[in-house]
């Protein structure tokens, strides 16, 4: 559904900065697909180019059989976007705003109303507020209805969850399943590795390039070492010690855990436990850990910095 | 007023309008803890820090921050503690020493202090070669490296952090913490606000703000075991569902 191919693009007056390098990505139709980095990957400036907003230096991207630069007229009308920063008209109201939108797409909030009925639902109380004087979540709920108000095949949704908490990100991650099931593509960016494992299949993007692209369950598959849970009285010496340990590639902070990371066949969870024992920390408890797309993240991160 | 507490609230309240924003929140946070502050959109977490770094006035209730009284010593309130968010930090428009300097001098350091201050903090972010450049050119994980190095430069007895790691890589969000753990060995007192649920696990205790009020402030492993789970994220979720006032 979604070809890029050797994307790059540059700004500044020499191009001087880099945004994406050679990005090369496959979407199939239909699927729930995640683009997952920090701020400052280049997320946004992808998005702009398959949205057909701005054009890239090198490579191309084909949606839906069109391309993002020379047919962007007829691909527009089938694109869906949701930008990062909320940019509805806020002096227009939550009706105003939406039948705007239906009507340049030459269509009415009836005739796609079952699309975005669930999600309109609970915007209905404030029908005629304006939206610049709604709450976070409502501002966000009402962006999704204008960017679905014409039933795109494909849906672009950039950072729909930053800034968000948990309850809000939880809503709106079941909101995306349901419009899957409309069968609708969906190509949506986070910063949150967490939200990695709800989608069918995510790129992994730091400072302009892909990291890696495959399925989340393919990707933590293939994380090639030995990792450990650790717990015990005092994790930051904890971990400080284990960083300087020979045997661990290494040692950072997990929620409650440390994870450590070390070569496959080499040590086990005795040998760190005796060497814990022996800097002296106590309450120690050690656990294999089956590795999470954070952990690949970071994994890549490291041995691909240069 | 002798404490051994950072900070001592006592049914700190905020109305505006009918509205009561913070709605009679008490809470001690002892001297060098690292204290999280938790609470879904539009629970008053913002608010609440708004009143504690003195920039704005409670409704009634009592509040004392570094043992100062927030509502007739917040000038030596500001003295004592520093601050920093993901929003706004540093000075984009100004070079990395410009915007050291510029803190040092916001804090009442001397030109003696800020320039000795100025090289160790270059040295241990190891960005020395960087001085002369303007923070936007840095990439965003420096900056809000940097932007907290600066807020404890002055060696305050608190510091806020209003979601200081929202964005961040993973590497560097690590990195960040590790800085955070130093400061708190150092005896500085941490306030942090986050949206991260591992994050919740790197604090010594974690409040839940909902609709106002703090439902609950444990340690985080007491938490879990109060709600029969094993993550945070379920603790959390629990909790901030039961919100009448959502920010949805």
């Amino acid at each position: 559904m979604i070809e890029v191919n050797h994307i790059s693009k540059s700004f500044g007056k020499a191009g001087e900065v880099s945004a994406l390098s050679n990005i090369s990505l496959n979407i199939d139709e239909g699927q729930l697909y995640g683009l997952i980095g920090p701020d400052g990957a280049g997320k946004t400036t992808l998005f702009r180019i398959l949205t057909t907003l701005l054009l890239p230096d090198e490579g191309f991207a084909v949606i839906d059989g069109m391309n993002v630069v020379d047919d962007y007229k007829k691909l527009r009308k089938i694109l869906g976007y949701m930008p990062g920063r909320f940019s509805l008209y806020q002096d227009l109201s939550v009706r105003e705003n939406l039948e705007f939108y239906a009507s340049i797409f030459n269509t009415t909030i009836e005739v796609n109303y079952a699309l975005i009925k669930d999600i309109y639902v609970q915007l209905e109380p404030f029908n005629n507020r304006r939206a610049g004087a709604l709450s976070g979540g409502m501002k966000q709920k009402l962006a999704l209805c204008c960017a679905l108000i014409h039933k795109p095949k494909v849906l672009f949704l950039d950072e729909p969850t930053t800034g968000v908490d948990v309850v809000s990100r939880k809503e709106f991650w079941e909101m995306l399943k349901r419009l899957k099931n409309e069968g609708i593509t969906i190509f949506v960016s986070t910063p949150y590795m967490d939200e990695a494992s709800l989608c069918d299949k995510i790129a992994l993007i730091q400072n302009g390039s892909i990291l890696s692209e495959n399925k989340p369950s393919a990707l933590t598959a293939s994380f090639n070492y030995s990792l450990f849970g650790v717990k015990c009285n005092q994790m930051n010496d904890c971990r400080k010690t284990l960083t300087h340990w020979k045997e661990i590639l290494d040692a950072y902070s997990f929620g409650e855990y440390l994870h450590v990371k070390t070569t496959k066949g080499t040590i086990g969870e005795n040998d760190i436990q005796e060497f814990l024992l022996a800097k002296g920390l106590t309450d120690i408890f050690i656990k294999d850990v089956i590795p999470t797309v954070e952990d690949c993240f970071i994994d890549l991160m490291k041995t691909k910095k240069t | 007023m002798e404490h051994k507490y950072s900070i001592v609230t006592e049914n700190l309240t905020k109305k505006f309008g009918d509205f009561k924003a913070v709605d009679g929140i008490s809470f001690e946070v002892n001297k060098g803890e690292i204290f999280g502050f938790l609470g879904a959109n539009g629970a008053g977490k913002t608010t609440a820090m708004r009143m504690l770094t003195g920039l704005s006035i409670p409704t009634s209730g009592k509040a004392y921050v570094a043992g100062f009284d927030i509502y007739s010593e917040s000038e030596k309130i500001k003295l004592n503690i520093g601050y920093m968010s993901q929003k706004f930090s540093l000075y984009q428009d100004l070079k990395v020493w410009e915007n050291i300097e510029f803190y040092g001098g916001l804090y009442g350091m001397s030109s003696s202090q800020i320039k000795s201050t100025t090289k160790e903090l270059l040295s241990k972010l190891e960005i020395e070669k960087e001085s002369n450049s303007l923070v936007k050119e840095l990439p965003l994980g420096w900056k809000q490296k940097l932007a907290f190095s600066i807020s404890i430069m002055h060696h305050p007895k608190i510091v806020f952090l209003d979601e200081p790691t929202g964005g961040v890589d993973p590497v560097t969000r690590r990195q960040f913490w590790n800085m955070i753990y130093d400061a708190a060995a150092e005896g500085i007192t941490i306030f942090i606000t986050t949206h991260y649920m591992d994050e919740a696990e790197y604090c010594e205790r974690v409040a839940i703000m909902v609709d106002g009020k703090i439902e609950a402030l444990d340690k985080p492993f007491a938490l879990k075991s109060r709600f029969k789970t094993d993550s945070m994220d379920d603790v959390f979720y629990r909790l901030a569902r039961q919100a009448q006032r959502s920010d949805n």
